[in-house]
């Protein structure tokens, strides 16, 4: 196993309550869709990881490939940023092509815009914030 | 010595002690450390990168651990408490001893998911959800959510009848019993049961529900079930295995301690049906 050094802040509880330092670490490290903003991965159920601007559920819910780290620090993540309302929420590919949320963990859908939509639901309104430890 | 239990068959007086020093670790700031250190790994495991806690050979090494310290905890606040594990196969309802008020609680109004009694109810002033991702401070759950059935005890000898600990490519496409078992493929067992929950325990900050550790101690079960009809299948990968820890090679966030030291679960505890089998 490598990488020791990059994964070592998120090793310890301190480092782990601040997600502000912890991002760009993982950005910075995310190999993940490196090819960009590929216009179709095959088994995606009809969505494939294009930008997707909404408001679903009284809620905006937003989408974008995230290779260019615009949002400061809030690019990566597999390559691809999910904002509601504005906040981002962290989301992630599986190996399969599928897509899970931290609201939405052990449950994977097509797309990353059916995982905003299911955070969406799960929230019931409630605002995403980041990671609180108080 | 520790004996993991049943959940089922814990007397009254053990669920009370259980819920106390639960309540101790909470109110001590120890239990959100935990929540804090599992939604870490949530984060930052990932298929096609380093991964320790999830979709991963370590998985269950992982847990194993994750679990002990917490054990290990409670223990220090009273030496008679043990973990319970939740056979999810047997007790599968709502109605189910583990979700009564003497216990865990049941599950949360619809309007909002609250978890309106039992120990964990943010009106007892005792469960503040505090390591959390959205506004919501008080515990939630939906049980049966959108239907879902919990997996079945079928089912889950399906997967035990899985002779290969896991395969390559190691993460949550793999084949094998490691990945059927936490379910990202296959029947979906780990997950699954998760999903059922519903409220945190579906999300990254899962140790937030105290079900989260039955739920578990009884994977941690069926990997010491697995392997004692599975003796001669070792865990793999064996070595040299990149972003993946290795039998050998030490986990974070311990940095001490290997899959192999974490094979053998007796050293540490056993389990009440090894005793009534042995």
């Amino acid at each position: 196993m490598s990488g020791i050094t990059r994964r070592r802040a998120l090793g310890t509880v301190a480092a782990a309550a601040g997600t502000a330092a912890a991002v760009p670490v993982l950005a910075a490290a995310a190999p993940a869709l490196a090819a960009g903003p590929a216009p179709t991965r095959s088994g995606s159920a009809g969505h494939d990881p294009a930008s997707f601007d909404e408001v679903y559920r009284g809620r905006r819910i937003q989408g974008h490939p995230s290779g260019g780290g615009h949002h400061g620090g809030h690019a990566g993540h597999g390559g691809y940023t999910v904002l509601i309302d504005g906040e981002e929420l962290h989301v992630m590919q599986n190996a399969d092509g599928t897509w899970i949320s931290v609201i939405t963990h052990y449950d994977p859908v097509p797309s990353p815009h059916a995982a905003a939509r299911a955070a969406v639901v799960e929230l019931q309104g409630s605002p995403l914030v980041p990671l609180v430890t108080a | 010595m520790t004996v993991r239990k049943n959940q089922a068959a814990l007397t009254a007086a053990e669920k009370r002690r259980f819920v106390s020093a639960v309540h101790e670790l909470k109110r001590s700031g120890r239990y959100d450390t935990f929540v804090t250190t599992h939604n870490a790994f949530i984060m930052s495991d990932r298929d096609d990168a380093e991964r320790v806690g999830h979709r991963s050979p370590s998985f269950l090494p992982w847990h194993r651990r994750f679990l002990l310290d917490f054990e290990r905890a409670l223990q220090s606040v009273d030496t008679e408490v043990t973990l319970p594990y939740w056979d999810w196969t047997a007790d599968r309802t709502p109605r189910s001893s583990l979700w009564a008020p003497d216990f865990l609680g049941g599950t949360g109004r619809s309007r909002d998911g609250r978890v309106m009694d039992g120990p964990f109810a943010r009106s007892g002033g005792r469960w503040t959800i505090s390591v959390r991702v959205d506004g919501r401070d008080f515990l939630r759950r939906n049980l049966g959510a959108g239907g879902l059935s919990l997996p079945t005890r079928a089912e889950v000898d399906s997967v035990l009848a899985m002779d290969t600990y896991d395969m390559a490519p190691w993460n949550s496409g793999s084949d094998g019993f490691r990945n059927h078992l936490e379910g990202w493929r296959g029947v979906n067992l780990h997950n699954r049961v998760h999903v059922w929950v519903g409220g945190q325990m579906a999300t990254g900050v899962s140790p937030n529900d105290p079900v989260f550790w039955l739920h578990h101690a009884f994977i941690d079960k069926l990997w010491a079930d697995w392997q004692a009809r599975h003796p001669d299948s070792p865990y793999l990968p064996g070595g040299g295995t990149a972003d993946v820890v290795d039998l050998d090679e030490t986990m974070r966030p311990w940095n001490d301690v290997t899959p192999a030291d974490m094979l053998d679960h007796t050293p540490f505890y056993t389990y009440d049906t090894d005793a009534a089998s042995s």
